[in-house]
């Protein structure tokens, strides 16, 4: 019998590890390292 | 009487599973407890790497960052570009684990799990009611994290994070309400926007006195985001048709009201384990597979 693989499953998988890695190269873990750091004054309501 | 010893009720454990992560994940996604005293939040690397859960960098405990806060930051940002790294995370997790972070992970999830347990009446919202409501998370998620973030951008090119400044519970409860409590300067600042904030969170808990989660069903769009991915994620339910006698103990029990017979990797389904834990003959599982429903039934039929 022919093995039925998440493939669906797979794919997002493999996208989603893509888009980590792109998104790793253009810099943007700095983005989100400097948003974080900082207090969001938006998100505890003084923004 | 003979065979009477077969059937010994198994000792119920003080802490169930699911209690057991939730809080050992609260515990060591807000590690930083230092900054709950000097109303200081945590400056360190780890804040690169988004947590999976609902958790605001600004609690003064947290180590990392919130996936939704930080979505909305690349996209509120015309500098930036498409947010890949956000949304791969987040997809990492939606793929990997479903909802199963809401279940068992999440924090505020918690706190909602805890108010239910205070012994009020408990309200059934109708279905007339809840099954449109329940929609309301992808609206959040579209129009507050996603839409507004990206194209309402005001003249300094930055768009504010409008769901984290407008509707999250969490970041009033987790960052808003410590960091006031231990840093006067900040308190001074309090305005009429942390008055609606804290109102919005003040409906939510008492709401949940009576309702199961009513955050993560009807607003949370993080919930909303992972339940896109229940029916694909690594980590799945299975019932065992041959098992199961219909008694619908699970359904009953079910605090999201997920009809597990019917569908029980239903977009609703928080992978909380209740079911389980109540089915008389053992038919409901859960675990990570690679492999499809039907597949693994003909694996099982095989052995």
């Amino acid at each position: 019998m022919r093995s039925k693989i998440r493939w669906p499953s797979l794919a997002l998988l493999a996208m989603a590890l893509a888009f980590i890695a792109i998104g790793a190269l253009n810099g943007e873990y700095r983005e989100v390292l400097g948003k974080a750091v900082r207090i969001c004054l938006e998100c505890i309501g003084i923004g | 009487m003979p065979g009477m010893h077969r059937n010994r009720v198994k000792k119920k454990p003080r802490l169930s599973f699911q209690r057991t992560m939730q809080l050992l994940a609260a515990i060591l996604f807000n590690g930083y407890v230092i900054g709950f005293g000097k109303g200081k939040i945590f400056t360190g690397g780890s804040k690169a790497f988004c947590v999976p859960v609902l958790n605001c960098y600004s609690c003064p405990g947290a180590l990392g960052a919130c996936p939704i806060g930080s979505l909305q930051a690349v996209l509120g940002d015309r500098r930036s570009g498409f947010p890949f790294y956000v949304l791969g995370t987040l997809m990492l997790f939606g793929v990997v684990l479903g909802r199963a972070v809401c279940g068992l992970l999440c924090p505020f999830g918690l706190v909602q799990d805890l108010l239910h347990k205070i012994p009020v009446k408990k309200v059934k919202v109708p279905t007339l009611i809840d099954r449109p409501a329940r929609y309301g998370k992808y609206v959040v998620l579209l129009v507050l994290v996603v839409l507004l973030p990206a194209f309402a951008a005001t003249e300094t090119g930055l768009a504010p994070p409008y769901f984290c400044k407008y509707l999250c519970p969490a970041g009033t409860l987790g960052g808003g309400i410590p960091l006031l409590l231990a840093n006067p300067g900040l308190r001074q600042a309090a305005g009429v926007l942390f008055g609606w904030k804290t109102l919005v969170l003040a409906v939510i808990l008492i709401a949940s006195m009576f309702i199961h989660r009513p955050f993560c069903k009807y607003l949370c769009p993080l919930g909303a985001f992972y339940a896109l991915f229940n029916r694909f994620s690594f980590y799945q339910m299975h019932l065992d048709r041959d098992k199961c006698v219909n008694c619908k103990k699970c359904e009953q029990t079910c605090p999201m009201d997920v009809e597990i017979t019917r569908q029980i990797n239903s977009p609703e389904c928080i992978r909380c384990g209740k079911c389980k834990n109540v089915c008389p003959t053992g038919a409901i599982f859960s675990g990570f597979t690679c492999h499809t429903a039907k597949e693994r039934e003909a694996r099982s039929g095989e052995s």
